[in-house]
């Protein structure tokens, strides 16, 4: 009798997968992936922007102002990987019905959005020097507006409905749907004639100078470890509002 | 050190605007949102505390 209890106590255990998609386990978890997200993200910044500022020579064509490309081409990259983590996380709350996964999605979108309008502002401020014009309705730049209205109509959709249940399912559907948009903001300079230049950096080929590369690519880190702390410090926030009527969540404003 | 003096690190070959627009941008951006993310947090933290144990 002790040892099926035991044994079945073991199995449950060794399915990581649904012991931490319990809220009240991840809790603690998220705590420490923030604390190492902030820590990277600051020393990786630190890093980087000396490598990109005091390290990197002028870029021969576009002079001073290519400097931008440390924080544009980041941003942008982080808010299309997160479109798509959120739509990672609400397919599997709509197929799973875990709480958790939802909670996920919805911790991400605010910080995609922002990474969407740093996009598009440091975009602005790059082509007016550059193209002589600050905003063209070019498919690349188009794509990625398009990307800052889905993050926003997710988060007004999940917000709108009283049942959360409800808003959950909801705002998982756009996020589904809206993913499509995020190949074709990738693709958009190769399907499409357009402004914006083309990739400048492809798995395999490069054709940046590597000291350029390599700081543009410890800023990307730094972004990633900066999102994945902004997302686990409004995930922690968001288990608190939901689980209010826990008591492990009393003890905790204890 | 590339840059002849600090001045010249600031004005950015003349380009200082876009440059320094895009980072004060970025800056601006990421404060907004710790300070959001803690006023979220102290929020949630009140409406436990209100909730009938």
């Amino acid at each position: 009798m002790a040892r099926t209890e035991q044994q079945s106590n073991d199995r449950f255990q060794g399915r990581w997968f649904w012991r931490y998609a319990s809220p009240a386990a991840f809790y603690p978890v998220a705590g420490r992936i923030e604390k190492i997200g902030w820590f990277l993200a600051i020393t990786l910044a630190i890093i980087g922007l000396y490598i990109g500022f005091f390290r990197a020579p002028t870029d021969a064509q576009q002079g001073e102002v290519y400097r931008v490309i440390y924080i544009h081409v980041p941003a942008a990259w982080m808010a299309m990987i997160i479109y798509l983590a959120m739509a990672f996380w609400s397919a599997t709350g709509l197929v799973l019905g875990t709480r958790l996964s939802f909670m996920m999605s919805h911790a991400l979108a605010p910080t995609g959005a922002i990474m969407a309008v740093i996009a598009l502002w440091t975009g602005a401020l790059w082509g007016r020097p550059t193209w002589g014009t600050y905003w063209v309705w070019d498919a690349r730049l188009t794509s990625t507006l398009i990307l800052f209205f889905l993050y926003v109509g997710y988060m007004a959709l999940a917000a709108s409905f009283d049942d959360k249940k409800k808003g959950d399912r909801a705002s998982a559907l756009i996020a589904l749907v809206g993913a499509v948009n995020v190949p074709i903001i990738y693709f958009s300079v190769n399907w499409w004639n357009t402004l914006h230049q083309g990739s400048s950096v492809r798995p395999g080929s490069s054709s940046m100078a590597s000291i350029m590369l390599t700081a543009m690519l410890i800023m990307t880190f730094a972004f990633w470890a900066y999102c994945v702390a902004a997302a686990m410090h409004r995930l922690r926030t968001q288990i608190i509002e939901r689980e209010s009527g826990a008591q492990w969540v009393k003890e905790l404003v204890k | 050190m590339i840059w002849e003096s600090w001045s010249a690190f600031w004005a950015m070959g003349g380009r200082g605007f876009f440059v320094w627009g895009s980072y004060g941008a970025l800056l601006i951006a990421i404060l907004a949102e710790l300070i959001v993310l803690r006023g979220a947090r102290k929020k949630a933290l009140e409406s436990v505390d209100e909730f009938p144990r």
